[in-house]
C-alpha cells in the first residue's frame, strides 16, 4: 500500500522542526508521527519518513531500527509489552507472560490469528514498586498484575476498551 | 535535620498537597517565587553566577546516579559568546529498580520546569529541553500541559516576567534505549541518531548539543534547585547525610508489602527504610539482600546490612553506592543465579553495541549464566565469568560494561555458595 501523511500530520511535523535548529533531531518524533499514524514503520513508512524530512533513507532506517518502540513490522491492535526486568521477575512477570501466552494461544513475539494481541517480553519500563505489570500498545501503563487482571484486561481490550491511565499514589501519602 | 529524624521529615519536593500538578495550585503555594526572585531580587541575586554560587554550596549531588555536585558542573559551563547553550533534562529512567522521576512528572512537574528554568537563567542558556524516555506517554502528555501552562502564564518565553531573560522549553521523546540515560547517548538521540554514547573529552559543557555548551541534569536534581533557591543552601545542607545531603526520592520495589516511592532526607538506614517505610518483608518472610540503587549498584547481602544507611559515604563501606536510590528487595527465596542472569540478560539487550568489550561481553556474561542456570555450567565457569568482567570494566566509552559487568561480579562474589551448588552435576538426578 501506498503511505502518505494526511494534513494533520504534516502541520504536527512543521510544530516539531520548529523545536529545533536543524531537521535531523526530528527524526525520532516523526518516525513517531507515522507510527501512530500506520500502526508501525515498516521500510517503506521509514521512505516515506526520509523523503518528507529529507534526509537519507539509510539515516531514517538506522535509527527505526536502533529503537525498541518502533514496529518494523505490523503488529496487532494491541500490543501487550511485558516487562520481565529485575523488580518485575522478582514479582512474577514471567508468571504473566506464560498465562498471557496461554489464555492468547500464542508465544512471545506472536501475533494471535485475528490480528488482535500480539505479545512482547520487554526489558524494565520504569513502574517497579507496581511490578509486575505491562504495557498496551507503546502507551497505557496497567500495573500491580495477577491472572485474573491479566485475564480481564485482555477481554475488555477485546470489546474495544482501554483502560485509562492509573494513578497510583505514593505510600503513605494523604495529599491536603 | 539529622538522620535519626526521618520519621518527622515533612515532604517538600512532593509535599501532602492535592492537585499540586495544577499550575494555579503551585502558584498558590509558593510556585514560581523562586525563578522571581533569581531574576528580580538583584540585592539577593546580584548576577547569574551568584545562583550557581548558592547551588554549589548546597552540594546537591545528582540524582541521576553519578552523585556529581550540580553547582560544581554548572560552574563548567564556558562564558557565553553570544550563541545558543543548552540545557537537557534527563527524564530517560530506565535503570531497573528506578521509578521515582515520574512522580515528579506526576506531582510536581512545576518545581522540576522552576528548577530547570533557574538553571537555565544561572547558565545564561537559551534552550531547554526535557528528554523522556517513550515508554512514559502519560508523562510526556502531562509535560506538555505543564509546559503550555508556564509559557501561558509568563514563566517560559520572552523576557520572562518582565526581565531581560528570553528562554524557550521543549519536551521531547526517546523510543526505547536504555542507553539513552548515559548522558552523551541522550544528545545523540536528542540530535535524531542512535543512542551511540560519544567520547569524553569533550565535555558536554564544552561540546555538547550541536557542538555547543550543554549541561545535563536529572530530573529529581533540578527540582530540588527549585527549594535550595526558595530554602536556602545552608537548609539543604542541613538535610540527611553530611556529604551527601538532601531529601531523596527512594523507590523501593520487590519483595516489599508497600512498595513506591517515598521523599525522605538521605541517610536513612536501609533496614528502616524497608521495615518501618515499606512495611517490611511481604508474606512474613526473611530478608536476604538488597539492591541499593538500581541494578547496576552491587547488590549487599542482609547480614552486610547491620548500621548500612542510604548515602555514598555508608554504603560505600559495603562495596556498593547509592546511584539512584531506587532499592529491590529481595527476600530468602529469591534464587540469586537466575536474578542475576535476568541482570546480565538486561545488559546484554541493552548494550548499544558500540564497544566490542561491551558487545561482546555482555553477551558472554549472559550465555554463561544461562549454561549455569540451566543447571549446565561448571565451577570453571564462575572463574571465567569473573574474569570476563575484568576485561570489560573501565574499557569502554560509557559505563554500560561497568554496570554490566559490577552485578556479576558482586552477586557471584557474595553468594558463592549457591552458585557453586547449582555447578555441581549432581544437583541433577541419575538418570
Amino acid at each position: 500500500m501506498a503511505y502518505e501523511f494526511t494534513k494533520e500530520d504534516l502541520e504536527e511535523i512543521e510544530k516539531i522542526k520548529a523545536k529545533f535548529p536543524e531537521v535531523m533531531p526530528a527524526t525520532l518524533p516523526v518516525l513517531w508521527v507515522a507510527q501512530n499514524r500506520f500502526g508501525h514503520v515498516n521500510p517503506d513508512v521509514q521512505r516515506l519518513v526520509a523523503e518528507t524530512l529529507d534526509l537519507p533513507e539509510a539515516h531514517v532506517h538506522g535509527v527505526a531500527e536502533f529503537y525498541t518502540q518502533y514496529y518494523k513490522e505490523e503488529k496487532g491492535k494491541f500490543v501487550l509489552d511485558v516487562c520481565t526486568c529485575l523488580s518485575c521477575q522478582l514479582c512474577g512477570g514471567y508468571d504473566i507472560l506464560e498465562h498471557l501466552e496461554d489464555k492468547l494461544g500464542i508465544k512471545k513475539g506472536e501475533t494471535t490469528d485475528d490480528g488482535m494481541f500480539s505479545l512482547n517480553e520487554v526489558e524494565c519500563l520504569g513502574a517497579c514498586g507496581y511490578a509486575p505489570m505491562l504495557q498496551i500498545t507503546n502507551d497505557t501503563y496497567v500495573n500491580h498484575l495477577t491472572k485474573e487482571k491479566a485475564d480481564q484486561l485482555v477481554d475488555s481490550l477485546r470489546k474495544g476498551e482501554v483502560p485509562e491511565y492509573e494513578q497510583i499514589d505514593m505510600p503513605l501519602r494523604n495529599a491536603k | 535535620m539529622s538522620t535519626a529524624d526521618w520519621k518527622n521529615y515533612e515532604p517538600v519536593l512532593i509535599p501532602n498537597i492535592k492537585d499540586l500538578h495544577k499550575i494555579d495550585v503551585y502558584i498558590k503555594n509558593g510556585g514560581y517565587e523562586g525563578l522571581k526572585s533569581v531574576l528580580t531580587d538583584k540585592q539577593k541575586w546580584e548576577n547569574p553566577k551568584s545562583v550557581i554560587e548558592e547551588v554549589k554550596a548546597a552540594n546537591i549531588r545528582g540524582r541521576g546516579g553519578a552523585g556529581f555536585n550540580a553547582g560544581l558542573k554548572w560552574s563548567f559551563m564556558p562564558p557565553a559568546d553570544g550563541g545558543p547553550r543548552y540545557l537537557a533534562c534527563n527524564g530517560d529512567e530506565s535503570e531497573p529498580g528506578t521509578f521515582k522521576d515520574r512522580k515528579i512528572f506526576e506531582y510536581n512537574p512545576h518545581a522540576f520546569i522552576e528548577g530547570a528554568l533557574i538553571a537555565a537563567y544561572a547558565m545564561e542558556i537559551t534552550t531547554i529541553y526535557v528528554y523522556i524516555r517513550g515508554e512514559y506517554k502519560a508523562y510526556i502528555r502531562m509535560m506538555e500541559k505543564a509546559l503550555e501552562d508556564a509559557y501561558e502564564k509568563g514563566f517560559i518565553g520572552k523576557n520572562i516576567l518582565g526581565s531581560n531573560y528570553s528562554v524557550d522549553f521543549y519536551v521531547t521523546g526517546g523510543a526505547g534505549a536504555y542507553i539513552c540515560g548515559e548522558e552523551t547517548s541522550m544528545l545523540e538521540s536528542l540530535e535524531g541518531k542512535r543512542g551511540y554514547p560519544r567520547v569524553k573529552p569533550p565535555f558536554p559543557a564544552q561540546k555538547g548539543l550541536w557542538g555547543r555548551p550543554t549541561t545535563i541534569n536529572n530530573i529529581e536534581t533540578l527540582a530540588h534547585v527549585t527549594s535550595v533557591i526558595n530554602r536556602g543552601a545552608d537548609w539543604f545542607k542541613s538535610v540527611g547525610a553530611e556529604n551527601h545531603p538532601g531529601p531523596i526520592l527512594y523507590g523501593i520495589s520487590g519483595h516489599v508489602n508497600r512498595p513506591g516511592v517515598y521523599e525522605l532526607p538521605s541517610g536513612v538506614p536501609v533496614l528502616d527504610l524497608i521495615h518501618d517505610m515499606a512495611g517490611g518483608i511481604r508474606n512474613g518472610k526473611k530478608l536476604k539482600a538488597v539492591i541499593p540503587g538500581g541494578s547496576s549498584t552491587p547488590v549487599v547481602r542482609a547480614d552486610q546490612l547491620d548500621g548500612i544507611s542510604m548515602d555514598s559515604d555508608s554504603l560505600r563501606t559495603v562495596g556498593t553506592m547509592l546511584g539512584t536510590a531506587g532499592l529491590v528487595v529481595m527476600d530468602e527465596d529469591t534464587d540469586m543465579v537466575d536474578m542475576l542472569w535476568r541482570i546480565t540478560h538486561f545488559y546484554h539487550h541493552e548494550s548499544c553495541g558500540q564497544c566490542t568489550p561491551c558487545r561482546e561481553g555482555t553477551g558472554w556474561l549472559e550465555k554463561i549464566m544461562l549454561k549455569i542456570k540451566n543447571g549446565d555450567g561448571e565451577i570453571k565457569d564462575l572463574d571465567l565469568l569473573l574474569d570476563i568482567t575484568t576485561q570489560m570494566e573501565g574499557r569502554t566509552i560509557c559505563a554500560l560494561a561497568d554496570a554490566a559487568a559490577w552485578p556479576v561480579r558482586h552477586t557471584i562474589t557474595r553468594f558463592r555458595d549457591e552458585f557453586e551448588a547449582r555447578c555441581k552435576k549432581s544437583v541433577h538426578a541419575v538418570a
